[in-house]
């Protein structure tokens, strides 16, 4: 019975790799294969449609202001009357979360009206740890666009030129790695007043392309020796299309996966920004100052710090799960491995049934 | 090799001297350092003003200014450095020179801890690709990437030190805690162990037995208020050690190592009793570092004198066990100041401070408790920084060896019939170590700028908080000063990182092209 199934499903894998897959399927399917990644994925995208639409859209631009209401209902400069609970044994809790998941206490379960708590001057806790995750992800977004596109551009250009041009573009990225990004933070925050937080992502993103560029260069390096550019070169082909058309597409692996790298370092860079007072100000609000703000009431009131460190810490697990799913499905060597691997099991299960 | 050599270094002057210029306008005209007194009622205004003018040379702009900043620090090439004065008018190099060492001890033990842990660790997952073990190995390290440092910190603030801190007043571990632990320790110790699913439900059995009883006996006893190590723990520890070296570099058949193992640990019993009564009054580090390279040379001579062949492995392992000892020697020691320690003022009971680097009531010449008060302040923001980066180390430790088990020359070593541990010990790991290395070489460089969150955290005047009270206060030499000498160190560490590569890896080439 087993070894008729075993057999059915080595069938059904001789046929898949007799019909021939794309490149693109066979890396969705490897990355579709890796648990953790998927897992990660759903859940990245589940937080980015509960965040954006419990708390609408709120940015502040040079341009304009953007204000889009959110279902919900508190927004994050309302002060309510604060709840106060004094246990029997007399310990006073102020701004308790309403949040009640456990069904079995004789109240059921419940969201309440402030579902995280409250601070204690009355701001719904809820509302500000929902906006800061907003704020957050879309300075990671932000960085992540800025510093693949940099990177991809000042890398392929200078892989793919080489000599001179190559020399100086990458004492440039020497450069720009010296300069520390609290400098960065302490310059727009002070000299330039606050502009909001895309002005904060844009230059911090036009600071942290340098290891994609590196990357990337060494990828095209090696990728511009190929016949097939020497063909397309042969054929006619500018720079410019070679470049965009012929080495990229090779190269997109590299691209995505230190990318997704970089949106995983970008979540804590601004948090810890933040948190020593030089990347997002005041006003707004991200993940990183609501712990710095609250942090000296974790004992009173340990909520404030566990809802934004919740939300951080799972926002960066889940888009490094993602980056190593990715990593995976772009890397040729892993599925020989993994055959190697099963063939061996195949092999000591064959002995096994020898000796029995 | 030469020109290669003097290209880089002339290059990295020339990005340094950009990235200052930069460094230095930016935050130059991000704030102006006039402005609080500008608004302060003082009568002496005026003067407070002209002074602070004369000294930071406020009267000549930005761009111009640099260069004569930069004056003052090409004075290193007359051996006369002037990095300027703060705005408190101190010289800049006198306040770096205080906060390098405190940055140091900060870091180097940290990092330390998480090269050797993570390097292992990874190689453990690597040998065991695909594994419960290796699923759970990478799970934990993601985990350890995505956390912030300052959120870490504020945890080990309220559980560590304070939890613990309470839990000495009355030191008695619940029945349902100590399971819990035993539990955790045996199925984790385990799975590193072995592979093997019947063979890991036995150690997991042995391992839980006996953590209940060690905890159970340390709860009856109250060993963490009062601990003691004696000499049976001092021998106990040693040779634990001593075995997990020894099998690693000799296996477990070879009884010429057992015996030489034996020896060691005769030699440790033996000074076990004149080495734990040490006062301590006329100690210091420089003893202590003498005293344990002394132990590490002994160890080496009696590897030695007993190996017959393989004198260089008997050799290592013998300085490293012997090394090894002196370290629990050194802790047998501290363990006898604890009680005293806790009474201490500035201590009153709560031994795991959670904040500064040293205990400023503290004052005595015992050297014991002076180390034991160092230690104390470093295990918080130590554990942090190495939570962190030890995950990187890792992932980086199990990618290398899983690139290396792959190639052709480990297929050979197994087919001449080498065993196993000779194969990943000898052959794969030296050269997993190399892409490694130039990794440690480039990680250290950058230390001496690197933990600037923890350090405020924990309220460590080192070379991070320097930098961010210069940046936030306008203190543009003292940023400089700061900026100028990490990034400088971190650029060297680059170049070595690269050079070392070469010289370790024959097969790249660093000076043709």
């Amino acid at each position: 019975m087993l070894k008729s199934k075993k057999s059915n499903l080595s069938a059904a894998v001789a046929e898949v790799d007799v019909k021939g897959q794309s490149q693109g399927q066979l890396i969705r399917k490897k990355f579709f294969r890796h648990k953790g990644a998927v897992f990660g994925l759903v859940y990245f995208m589940l937080l980015v449609v509960f965040v954006f639409s419990s708390a609408g859209l709120h940015l502040k631009t040079p341009i304009g202001n953007a204000n889009l209401p959110g279902w919900w209902p508190i927004p994050v400069d309302q002060m309510d009357e604060v709840k106060v609970d004094l246990s029997p044994d007399g310990i006073l809790t102020i701004g308790a979360p309403t949040l009640d998941l456990n069904p079995f206490d004789g109240n059921g379960m419940a969201i309440g009206t402030h579902p995280a708590g409250q601070d204690n001057i009355g701001h719904d806790y809820f509302s500000l740890v929902i906006n800061g995750a907003q704020t957050s992800l879309m300075v990671m977004f932000i960085i992540g666009i800025v510093s693949g596109l940099l990177g991809t551009i000042i890398g392929s250009i200078s892989g793919y030129f080489g000599g001179k041009v190559d020399q100086v573009l990458m004492r440039f990225t020497d450069l720009i790695i010296t300069i520390p990004t609290v400098i960065i933070g302490a310059l727009i925050g002070a000299k330039f007043g606050n502009l909001g937080v895309v002005i904060l992502a844009l230059f911090l993103g036009m600071f942290s392309w340098t290891g994609l560029a590196r990357l990337v260069r060494g990828e095209f390096l090696s990728l511009r020796e190929r016949e097939f550019v020497d063909a397309a070169r042969v054929s006619g082909a500018k720079n410019g299309r070679i470049i965009f058309k012929h080495i990229l597409p090779n190269a997109v692996g590299v691209i995505i996966v230190s990318v997704s790298l970089i949106l995983s370092g970008a979540i804590l860079l601004e948090t810890s920004l933040s948190y020593v007072g030089f990347g997002v100000q005041a006003p707004e609000v991200s993940l990183g100052t609501l712990i710095s703000t609250y942090q000296d009431s974790f004992q009173a009131s340990p909520w404030l710090f566990w809802w934004p460190g919740f939300f951080m810490v799972t926002i960066a697990l889940s888009v490094n799960f993602i980056g190593d799913g990715l990593r995976d499905a772009f890397d040729p060597r892993q599925g020989n491995v993994k055959k190697f691997r099963s063939l061996k099991n195949k092999k000591t299960n064959k002995k096994a049934e020898q000796t029995a | 090799m030469l020109s290669y050599i003097g290209r880089r270094i002339a290059i990295t002057f020339f990005i340094l001297f950009g990235s200052s210029f930069l460094v230095y306008n930016a935050q130059a005209l991000s704030g102006d350092p006039l402005a609080d007194l500008s608004q302060s009622t003082a009568p002496n205004k005026a003067y407070l003003i002209h002074k602070l003018t004369m000294q930071l040379q406020l009267d000549v702009p930005p761009p111009a200014r640099y260069f004569l900043w930069l004056k003052g620090i090409l004075g290193i090439f007359i051996g006369k450095p002037n990095f300027g004065l703060s705005r408190l008018g101190s010289p800049v190099l006198d306040k770096i020179a205080v906060a390098i060492p405190i940055t140091l001890r900060l870091v180097v033990a940290a990092t330390l801890i998480a090269i050797l842990l993570g390097i292992a660790i990874g190689i453990i997952s690597a040998l065991r690709q695909y594994s419960r073990l290796d699923y759970s190995i990478t799970v934990v390290t993601f985990l350890c990437f995505s956390l912030p440092v300052f959120w870490i910190a504020v945890l080990l603030k309220q559980y560590l030190a304070i939890g613990f801190n309470d839990f000495l007043v009355n030191p008695v571990i619940p029945e349902v805690t100590m399971t819990i632990l035993a539990l955790l320790f045996a199925i984790a110790l385990s799975s590193f162990i072995t592979s093997n699913r019947k063979s890991f439900w036995i150690s997991a059995a042995i391992v839980f037995a006996f953590m209940e009883l060690a905890l159970h006996l340390v709860s009856y006893f109250e060993l963490l208020r009062h601990p003691q190590l004696g000499i049976i723990g001092t021998v106990v520890l040693t040779a634990l050690f001593g075995l997990g070296l020894i099998t690693m570099a000799f296996g477990t058949r070879n009884r010429r190592a057992f015996y030489f193992l034996g020896t060691l640990i005769f030699l440790v019993a033996l000074s076990y009793f004149p080495l734990s009564g040490i006062t301590g009054e006329d100690w210091n580090f420089l003893k202590l570092g003498g005293a344990l390279l002394g132990f590490a040379v002994l160890g080496g001579l009696i590897g030695w004198f007993w190996s017959k062949e393989d004198k260089s492995t008997y050799a290592r392992t013998g300085a490293i066990t012997l090394f090894i000892a002196g370290l629990v020697f050194t802790l047998s020691n501290l363990v006898n100041v604890w009680n005293k320690y806790f009474e201490i003022d500035g201590v009153n009971g709560r031994p795991v401070p959670t904040i500064g680097s040293s205990n400023v009531l503290l004052d005595t010449k015992n050297f014991w408790i002076i180390l034991l008060d160092i230690i104390m302040h470093l295990i918080l923001p130590t554990l942090g920084i190495m939570l962190i980066s030890f995950a990187g180390y890792v992932r980086y430790a199990r990618s290398s060896f899983l690139e290396i088990m792959n190639l052709d020359y480990i297929r050979t070593a197994r087919a001449k019939g080498l065993p196993e541990r000779v194969v990943v010990t000898r052959h794969a790991l030296r050269n997993a170590m190399i892409p490694l290395t130039t990794l440690i070489a480039f990680d250290l460089s950058g230390l001496i700028g690197g933990a600037f969150i923890t350090e405020s955290i924990y309220g460590w005047r080192g070379m991070g908080t320097l930098f961010l009270s210069a940046v936030s206060g306008q203190d543009l030499n003292l940023l400089m000063g700061v900026f100028f000498l990490t990034s400088f160190l971190a650029l060297m560490g680059n170049l070595a990182a690269d050079l070392l590569y070469g010289v370790l890896d024959p097969r790249i080439s660093t000076g043709r092209k």
